[in-house]
Parts: C-alpha cells; sequence; structure tokens
C-alpha cells in the first residue's frame, strides 16, 4: 500500500507507532505520560512561581496569571452561566490549560531530537487515548452538572421543546464526547503530520508558515474544547422555562 | 516490570485504546484538583479581592459624590437666601434714609415756614405801627395846622 510503503520511506514519520509500557497486564502508551508530564511539570512550575508572591499590585508572572484567570472566567461564565459557573471553572480552566500546553508543548518543543526506541515524543493531545479520556471527563461532568443541579428534572432537557427530541438529544450524548475528542485528536495530528512531511520534504523555511498556522491551530483547538465543554455543562444546567 | 518493559514491543496504530485512557483521565482529574488550589483560588481569591475592593471604592466615592452635590445644593439655597436678606435689608435701610431725609426735609420746611411767617407777621406789626405812628403824627399835624389856623382867624 502507498500509505505504508510512505511510512517506511519517511522514517522520520512514525505514524500510530507507540512507546508500550507494560505494568502487570496493562499497557501504557510511555510517550504520551512522558511529554505530558513534562509539559503539566513545566505548567505547574510557572503557576507556582506566578503565585509564589501574590501582592494586591500584579507585577510580573502574577498579571499573567490573573490575566489567564480572568480569560477562564470569562469563557466559564459565558458558557455556563452566572449561577453555577464558579464550581466548574477550575474543570474548564484545567481542560483548557491541559490542552493549550499539549497542544504548543507538542508544536513548540523539537521532540524529535529525543530518540525513542519506538515511536516519538509529541503532543500528548495527538494521541486519541488522551483526547477519549478529556471528551469523557466532560461527558461525566456536564451528567453530573446536570444532576446534581436539576435532580431528576435534568432529564426534562432529552424532551425539551417536544419529545420528538428524544432521539436526536440521546444521539447527542454519543455524538458529544465522538465529535470533542476526534476534532481535537484529528487537529493536532493533521498539524504534527503536516509538519513532519513538509520538514522531511523541504527542511528550510517552508515549514515555518505552517508551524505557525499550527500554533494557531492549537491554540484554537484548546479554546474550542473548553468552550465546548463549558458550554455543554451550561446546557444541562440550564432552566427551560 | 516498568524497567523491564520500558522498551517495550510496538504495536497499535492510531486508534489504538488502552489503559493510557483512564490513566490520563485520572491524570486530568489530579490536575484540577491541583489547578484549583494552586491557581484558580489563590488567584481567584486576590482578584475577587480587588474587585471588591475597586467596587466598594466606587461606591464610596459615588456617595460621597452625592453628598458633596447635596451639600453644593444646600450651600446654593442658602446662598440665595442671604442673597435677598442681604437685597431686603438694603432696601429696608434705603426706605429708612428716605423716610428720614423726608422727615428732616418736612422739619426744615416748616420751621422755616414758622420763620417766615414770624417775621411776615413782625413785619406787618412793625407797618401797622408805623402806620399809626404815621397818622397820629399827621393828626398832630392837621390839629396844628387847624389850630393855627383858627388861632389867626
Amino acid at each position: 500500500m502507498f500509505f505504508n510503503s510512505l511510512l517506511t520511506n519517511f522514517a522520520a514519520l512514525e505514524v500510530g507507532q507507540h512507546l508500550y509500557w507494560q505494568i502487570g497486564n496493562i499497557r501504557l502508551h510511555g510517550q504520551v505520560f512522558l511529554t505530558s508530564w513534562i509539559l503539566l511539570g513545566a505548567l505547574l512550575v510557572f503557576i507556582s512561581l506566578g503565585t509564589k508572591k501574590m501582592e494586591n499590585d500584579p507585577k510580573g508572572l502574577q498579571n499573567l496569571l490573573e490575566f489567564l484567570w480572568d480569560y477562564i472566567r470569562d469563557l466559564a461564565r459565558t458558557q455556563i452561566g452566572e449561577k453555577v459557573y464558579r464550581d466548574w471553572m477550575p474543570f474548564i480552566g484545567t481542560l483548557f490549560l491541559f490542552v493549550f500546553v499539549s497542544n504548543w508543548g507538542g508544536a513548540l518543543i523539537p521532540w524529535r531530537l529525543i530518540k525513542l526506541p519506538s515511536g516519538e515524543l509529541g503532543a500528548p493531545t495527538a494521541d486519541i487515548n488522551t483526547t477519549i479520556a478529556l471528551a469523557l471527563l466532560v461527558s461525566l461532568s456536564y451528567f453530573y452538572a446536570g444532576l446534581s443541579n436539576k435532580g431528576w428534572r435534568y432529564f426534562e432537557y432529552y424532551v425539551h421543546p417536544t419529545p420528538i427530541m428524544l432521539p436526536f438529544k440521546i444521539l447527542e450524548d454519543f455524538t458529544k464526547p465522538l465529535s470533542l475528542s476526534f476534532r481535537l485528536f484529528g487537529n493536532i495530528l493533521a498539524d504534527e503530520l503536516v509538519v513532519g512531511v513538509l520538514v522531511f520534504l523541504v527542511p528550510l523555511i517552508l515549514p515555518i508558515p505552517v508551524m505557525f498556522l499550527g500554533l494557531f491551530t492549537s491554540a484554537i483547538q484548546a479554546l474550542i474544547f473548553a468552550t465546548l465543554a463549558a458550554y455543554y455543562i451550561g446546557e444541562a444546567v440550564e432552566e427551560h422555562h | 516490570m516498568l524497567a523491564f518493559n520500558f522498551f517495550g514491543a510496538t504495536e497499535g496504530g492510531l486508534f489504538d485504546i488502552n489503559a493510557t485512557l483512564p490513566l490520563m483521565a485520572i491524570q486530568v482529574v489530579a490536575l484540577t484538583y491541583i489547578l484549583n488550589s494552586l491557581f484558580f483560588k489563590p488567584v481567584g481569591n486576590i482578584v475577587e479581592k480587588r474587585e471588591k475592593f475597586v467596587s466598594d471604592n466606587i461606591i464610596e466615592a459615588k456617595n460621597k459624590l452625592s453628598e458633596v452635590k447635596k451639600l453644593e445644593a444646600d450651600l446654593l439655597t442658602q446662598l440665595q437666601s442671604a442673597r435677598t436678606e442681604a437685597q431686603r435689608i438694603v432696601s429696608e435701610a434705603e426706605n429708612e434714609s428716605d423716610k428720614l431725609y423726608k422727615e428732616a426735609l418736612e422739619l426744615a420746611n416748616n420751621e422755616a415756614n414758622a420763620s417766615k411767617e414770624k417775621a411776615r407777621l413782625e413785619i406787618e406789626s412793625q407797618t401797622s405801627a408805623a402806620r399809626d405812628q404815621l397818622s397820629k403824627q399827621a393828626d398832630d399835624l392837621s390839629e396844628l395846622i387847624v389850630n393855627r389856623l383858627i388861632l389867626e382867624k
């Protein structure tokens, strides 16, 4: 097959290969955890530095963190609503930060310089496991948000304007995590592949615009993911009249 | 075990779903709690404290401003009443002085009239006295003439 020969020819591009870790009889994608630990470690260090000495007149990193906080609050507040956005802001913010840091870390850090025996390091969000995990967390969250806020009345949402909507709303519960996970996965993986192929073909200059486009896509995907997650939660806690 | 299998076999593909999924989910949940206590809570506290501070100050400033406006209006009405009072006093004083002037004028006029009258009366009496004397002298003279005429006869 052409694709397979492409894969073998482009030794630099190892699509669908993983660094397996075996613990007992469970198998893990080691490269995903390695990059996510590095990136999340960097994020946590960054945040600890910024929040170490908090003052009423923000300086330096604290300014940036406050801007970030404000941004996330606005996102959560506009999508979820004034009443319960506080409960969900950390979750939405974590999703945003995790996806953003993963995407940008995958795009900005030259992971390929680090040789692994199998697979290669890259954005954790370019692995389907990560995105499905995030999407399922979002699903659980909006169910929990709806049930904890409205009790059984949450299920009124399924027949909301008319009971005809019932099958579509049930279908939505499956399509929501599916679209969330595949959108993120596809975008980030595609970006990595395009950059990888271009770097392989034309190592100079030409990949740079695509890399910038990748950074743009990465940021947008993080925003989309967090916004949609917040929107789903907002939809679940919304009161119908 | 981990170290042993670190360089594990390569297999799978793009859609190889395995235990990475639940572990990643747990990792994200843990990250949520860590970020909540490390980032969202402290930054939220300080930002909301500042927002409260700012809004409190704005409210206070607004209250003060309205108080100032009230005081200003008060002062304005006071000023107005003081002005009308001053005007009243001035006009009163003017009336008073006018009255005094008129009184003084009248008094002077009366005095002048009285002295004029007195003088007139005096002149009149002197005139009549002079006339009496004159007529008496004329009588004396006429008697003298008559006597002399009679004696010559």
